[in-house]
């Protein structure tokens, strides 16, 4: 199934990603080459098949409910472009 | 200089003999970097002064009669995709350029705490969404073996290896990016069993199919490295409950009666001038009394478009986290969604996009069962191929690139051309198994490597036949022709 340019538009928007009209056409016709390519996969019959998420039989991961020490509140702000207050910055929001 | 061909365990040795220091064979090899690195370009980042300090601390350990584990003093550099406390860590990606993480991997923690000093960080296709060491957000790795070619993608680590400018490295696999770039580059790279090493640290990129893996220029180095990386870590929810055996006791030198398969599908898709060499590789085993057998695993050709689909799902998902926010790159903008899309816009490269939108695409609800679902299906009937090929064979021999260093790729190959090179590693990532590129000689001058698959857990067996064929084989230690 093809995308169109209105398509890459709206998968740009939810991907948070600025394109310029020109990259538009560019991805547009590179994203249905590859959707073309991917196509070959409906040769293959999986009716009856369980689809495999992960290959190991892992189960979630429970730990104790219990306080522990992570990291200084001044070493995870070090590497953000704007920071106040102890907290980051970012543009207004409303 | 003979020092920069030696391995872990031969420098090892001649340090606890105090034949030089930690700090001479780390200058050494800053030297090294600094002779060659225009032409290769391993690495992203070298941390010249901090390796030193590490390298005189081993060493007055040393002095002080502390017991020290083999790696002590060793040379070594990490992917840039593995985060390093105090150490730039980017993913070769302009939107983490500034990225400085607080904390090391699990798998780097490991190495350090074993004493081996880190010189730097090696540089890689951007986020590892290669296909071929040519799509850094940066600069390009170059083969030691032949200057205008791509070491493989996606991973510096395999050239600073066999460039002498570092005695082992640490990388990442998600499509290969250990075992291409090994076979590019002459050298030996493993990628362990999914969960067998922690991928705490280790940036996401497609996280059920990544893992941290060595590349080495020796078996017995391989095993070390492993015995120091592998083990559970409560940090990684998805690293195996499974004890590390101890990988030095599968040095055996002797393949005899071991059922070793050879599947036809991945010969027949291989340039024949590196199919010729896994033929010859097969005779061999069988001298030393291996039995080789050609296998069917007709399940293969889907492996490629499958795990196109799974790496781009999971990438758009674990790559939504950078936003200009917390880290890395932030372009300014009124207002915070135009904030976030001009970040992006700007700090992600083409390739990446790409994967961000044709992961979104096939996780939009419309095409959900379409795309998404099927390549899962398709992973379960790869994962089974596997199984039952595993009752009949202790592993199997294939090439471990179905190209050879710097072979053009063929328009008519179509818009996944590039990845076509990496369709003999990327089933294995798919199905979670371990599997190692081992050299095997050159063909025009070039390395041609060798990959050997083994069931979930099975690294011992790969170590057990690569430790045979470099005892009986000089086709397995190759050097390349780079001025010393």
């Amino acid at each position: 199934m093809q995308v169109s340019e209105k398509d890459v538009e709206q998968l740009a928007f939810l991907s948070r990603l600025d394109l310029t009209a020109e990259d538009k056409a560019v991805y547009t016709k590179s994203l249905n080459a590859i959707l073309d390519y991917l196509a070959m996969l409906k040769k293959l019959d999986t009716a009856a098949v369980e689809p495999a998420a992960h290959v190991l039989p892992i189960k979630n991961v429970f730990r104790e409910d219990k306080l522990r020490q992570s990291l200084d509140r001044e070493q995870v702000l070090a590497n953000a472009a704007e920071v106040g207050e102890g907290a980051f910055v970012v543009p207004r929001i409303v | 200089m003979k020092l920069l061909t030696l391995s872990v365990h031969q420098l090892g040795e001649l340090m606890e003999r105090k034949e030089f220091s930690s700090e001479e064979l780390t200058r050494v090899h800053l030297e090294r970097i600094s002779q060659v690195e225009d032409e290769i370009k391993a690495f992203v980042t070298v941390t010249e002064e901090a390796a030193l300090a590490q390298a005189r601390a081993v060493d007055q350990k040393r002095a002080r009669g502390e017991e020290l584990s083999l790696l002590a003093g060793i040379p070594m550099a990490i992917t840039d995709n593995i985060c390093t406390d105090g150490v730039k860590t980017t993913c070769a990606s302009r939107i983490l350029y500034n990225f400085v993480p607080p904390y090391d991997a699990e798998a780097a923690a490991r190495l350090k705490g074993a004493g081996a000093v880190l010189m730097g960080k090696c540089s890689m296709d951007e986020f590892s969404i290669g296909p071929a060491e040519e799509k850094s957000g940066f600069f390009s790795a170059r083969t030691p073996f032949a200057p205008e070619a791509a070491p493989g993608g996606s991973s510096g680590g395999a050239a600073a290896v066999a460039a002498g400018e570092a005695a082992f490295t640490l990388g990442s696999d998600t499509a290969g990016s250990l075992r291409q770039p090994a076979a590019f580059c002459g050298v030996i790279g493993l990628k362990p069993t999914y969960g067998r090493v922690s991928r705490y640290g280790l940036i996401s990129y497609a996280s059920s199919l990544d893992q941290i893996g060595p590349f080495a220029r020796d078996m017995a180095d391989l095993a070390l490295i492993l015995n120091t990386i592998c083990g559970h870590d409560a940090k990684d929810s998805t690293s195996a409950a499974v004890a590390g055996p101890d990988f030095k006791k599968s040095l055996i030198n002797d393949v005899k009666g071991l059922k070793i398969g050879l599947p036809k599908e991945y010969l027949a898709n291989t340039e024949p001038r590196a199919a010729v060499k896994i033929w010859e590789a097969a005779a061999q085993l069988e001298e030393l009394g291996a039995v080789c057998e050609e296998v069917s695993m007709p399940h293969t050709e889907y492996a490629l478009p499958a795990h196109y689909i799974i790496s781009s799902a999971e990438a758009s998902s674990n790559l939504a986290r950078y936003d200009g926010v917390r880290y890395g790159l932030r372009v300014d903008a009124d207002d915070v969604l135009n904030m976030f899309s001009k970040t992006r816009g700007q700090g992600f490269g083409d390739q990446v996009k790409t994967r961000i939108m044709l992961g979104t695409h096939v996780l939009s609800a419309a095409n959900y069962d379409d795309y998404y679902v099927k390549a899962l299906q398709v992973r379960t009937l790869i994962k089974q191929e596997f199984a039952r090929t595993f009752e009949k064979f202790d592993c199997l021999l294939t090439p471990a690139s179905s190209t050879i260093a710097g072979q053009s790729r063929k328009e008519t190959d179509g818009p996944l051309a590039a990845y076509w090179s990496k369709a003999c590693n990327i089933p294995v990532n798919l199905a979670g198994v371990p599997a190692m590129s081992l050299p095997f000689g050159l063909v025009e001058g070039l390395p041609v490597g060798l990959q050997f698959i083994a069931p979930h857990f099975g690294e011992e067996i790969l170590l057990r036949v690569g430790y045979t064929l470099q005892q009986n084989t000089e086709q397995t230690r190759l050097k390349p022709g780079l001025a010393c």
